[in-house]
């Protein structure tokens, strides 16, 4: 366990914009996600968060037409410097998606053992990194005796823990989550909120969510976007609370969104 | 009120005019269907003997003209060969397509070129093939591996038109969660997507092998049609659909009825392969 503990590294983003060919879908964002705490993104649907968190792996260039800039940086790294190996970015930084994703022709095993292999990691303890991953991601004890049953025979909560384990096998230092919870039951939700506690001792988290009770619930920080503009960031109770802005002040009451 | 109910009486007549027509030109379509495989059941059966399977054609003027044996394993070789070249080469096209080329310029020359192959006429791919293979005498003259390069090229494009369906079939938000692990991009098309897609790929491929082994033009200006039985690919070698053509077309019954029998032979041999890719197709993920 110890040789993850304290990797959680700081990101900083810097007049970050985001393109889709013409449009402008992140506009000149500059946003800290501070170590070992938990950073929400809330907004309205289209505002940009997705857009923003694919930006900070450096997903949002994979798409065709899609382009970003500005900088993000991984302590002092920046991760769109020239030098960069965007599959090392992409390994550092990991993400977990709205819909859960396992691999359809895996097993629980090689699903979480995918990183390694995919990335064409040598000399690691397979079984090992498998069950840590798995005791990380809160799923060992339900999975543990059928982990050559196929990903997904897993209900849709078990699954999402399923990839956040292979997101841990990988040892990132950042973890990015994309409404991971909006698919869910609530019960899921909350495992996966517990979690999020829980993973934060070790990682960098940023989790993008429309759900504000989640974020109230979850969230150190919060910070408000709204058409691809950062509204403001602040700790999660003065946003919900005494926002700076009125804008904000309006969303979370619930005035429009 | 009479005026509606009358006009609905017209309608219903005029419908059961329309339903009435569409039976009769379904009846019409698969009659010839029934009748063929009325008599290739009738004929075909009539002609299997004790030793159909088990000897090659001897070319005899009189008496026991032989079975097939030659006609089968000619055929199993030559497919097998052009299913080796067309296959891998067919689905590393469509992965091309899918996962590198996308919408690109040249995937759209690819995927173009590839359609125009799947309506080019098999006789041209013997004749290709004849002209560049047998004519220049590349390696001898005749031989079964030139008539595999030709049911090869038959089959490439529909290997890649199905594999490319079957690919894009697969989800993006696979290709996603690979990526962001941090995967390059050869690694997620040979490890995420090729797997997932497998089941389809192989319906595809069986169907393309199934479309190969039926045909006769390619074959007979490569392999061209003898009697013996032969492993030797760098030689003349029998096959299936030649020695039909070949017993076709002689005046004695006894022949004819051989062909009948070897007909029956092919469609089983088709179908059982359909039918596996039926199968295969049904165990898919993605359907
Ligand atoms: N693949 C795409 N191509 C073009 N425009 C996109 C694409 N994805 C998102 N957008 C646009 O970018 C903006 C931000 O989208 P997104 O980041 O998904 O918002 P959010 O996650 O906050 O709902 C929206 O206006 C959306 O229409
Ligand atoms: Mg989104």
């Amino acid at each position: 366990m110890t040789e993850v503990a304290t990797k959680a590294k700081r990101v900083t983003l810097g007049g970050l914009n985001a393109y889709y060919g013409d449009s402008h879908a992140v506009k000149g964002v500059d946003l800290e996600f501070a170590p070992n705490q938990v950073t929400a993104i809330i907004g309205p649907s289209g505002c940009g968060k997705s857009t923003l968190v694919r930006c900070v792996n450096r997903m949002h260039e994979e798409l065709p037409g899609a382009r970003a800039t500005g900088s993000v940086r991984l302590d002092e790294l920046d991760v769109y410097g020239p030098s960069i190996d965007v599959v090392s970015v992409r390994r550092t930084i990991g993400m977990v998606f709205q819909r859960p994703n396992p691999f359809p022709t895996m097993s629980i095993f090689d699903n979480v053992a995918a990183g390694l292999r995919l990335t064409g990691t040598r000399g690691v303890k397979l079984r090992e990194r498998v069950e840590r991953s798995l005791i990380g991601a809160g799923l060992w004890e339900e999975v543990k005796d059928r982990l050559d049953a196929p990903g997904i025979s897993l209900s849709g909560g078990q699954q999402q823990r399923l990839c956040i384990a292979r997101t841990l096998a990988v040892e990132p230092e950042v973890i990015l989550m994309d409404e991971p919870a909006s698919a869910l039951d609530p019960i899921a939700t909350l495992r996966i909120e517990e979690l999020v506690e829980e993973l934060k001792q070790r990682y960098t988290i940023v989790i993008v969510t429309h759900n504000m009770q989640q974020a109230a619930r979850v969230a150190d920080k919060t910070a408000f976007m709204l058409s691809g503009e950062l509204v403001e960031i602040d700790s999660t109770e003065r946003i919900f609370t005494t926002p700076s802005d009125s804008r904000t002040e309006e969303y979370v009451t619930g005035k429009f969104g | 009120m009479s005026e509606l109910i009358h006009l609905s009486a017209v309608r219903r007549r005029r419908d059961m005019l329309m339903r009435g027509l569409l039976a009769a030109a379904t009846a019409l379509a698969v009659l010839p269907l029934a009748l063929i495989l009325y008599l290739l059941l009738k004929k075909g059966l009539g002609a299997w003997g004790a030793s159909f399977f088990t000897t090659d054609p001897n070319g005899n003027f009189l008496g026991d003209p032989g079975g097939i044996k030659s006609a089968i394993l000619g055929t199993l070789e030559i497919v097998g060969l052009a299913t080796v070249i067309a296959v891998p080469l067919g689905i590393a096209v469509a992965l091309y397509l899918v996962e590198i080329g996308r919408q690109g310029r040249f995937a759209g020359a690819v995927r173009y070129f590839v359609d125009v192959m799947t309506g080019v006429p098999s006789v041209v791919f013997g004749l290709f093939v004849y002209i560049t293979l047998v004519l220049t005498g590349v390696g001898g003259g005749f031989a079964g591996w030139k008539g595999s390069v030709a049911l090869g090229l038959l089959m490439l494009p529909i290997v890649t038109r199905s594999a490319e369906v079957v690919l894009l079939l697969v989800p993006d938000s696979l290709r996603e969660a690979a990526i962001a692990l941090g995967a390059p991009r050869w690694r997620v098309a040979l490890r995420v997507v090729l797997p997932t897609a497998l089941p389809g790929l192989v319906t595809g491929s069986l169907l393309a092998i199934a479309r190969g082994a039926g045909e006769t033009a390619p074959l007979l200006f490569t392999a061209a049609i003898v009697q013996g039985t032969s492993f030797n690919l760098g030689q003349r070698m029998n096959s299936l659909p030649a020695q039909i053509f070949n017993d076709v077309g002689q005046a004695q019954d006894r022949l004819v009825a051989r062909a009948w029998g070897a007909a029956l032979t092919l469609v089983l041999m088709i179908l059982v392969l359909t039918l596996t890719a039926r199968l295969a197709a049904r165990r898919s993920r993605l359907a």
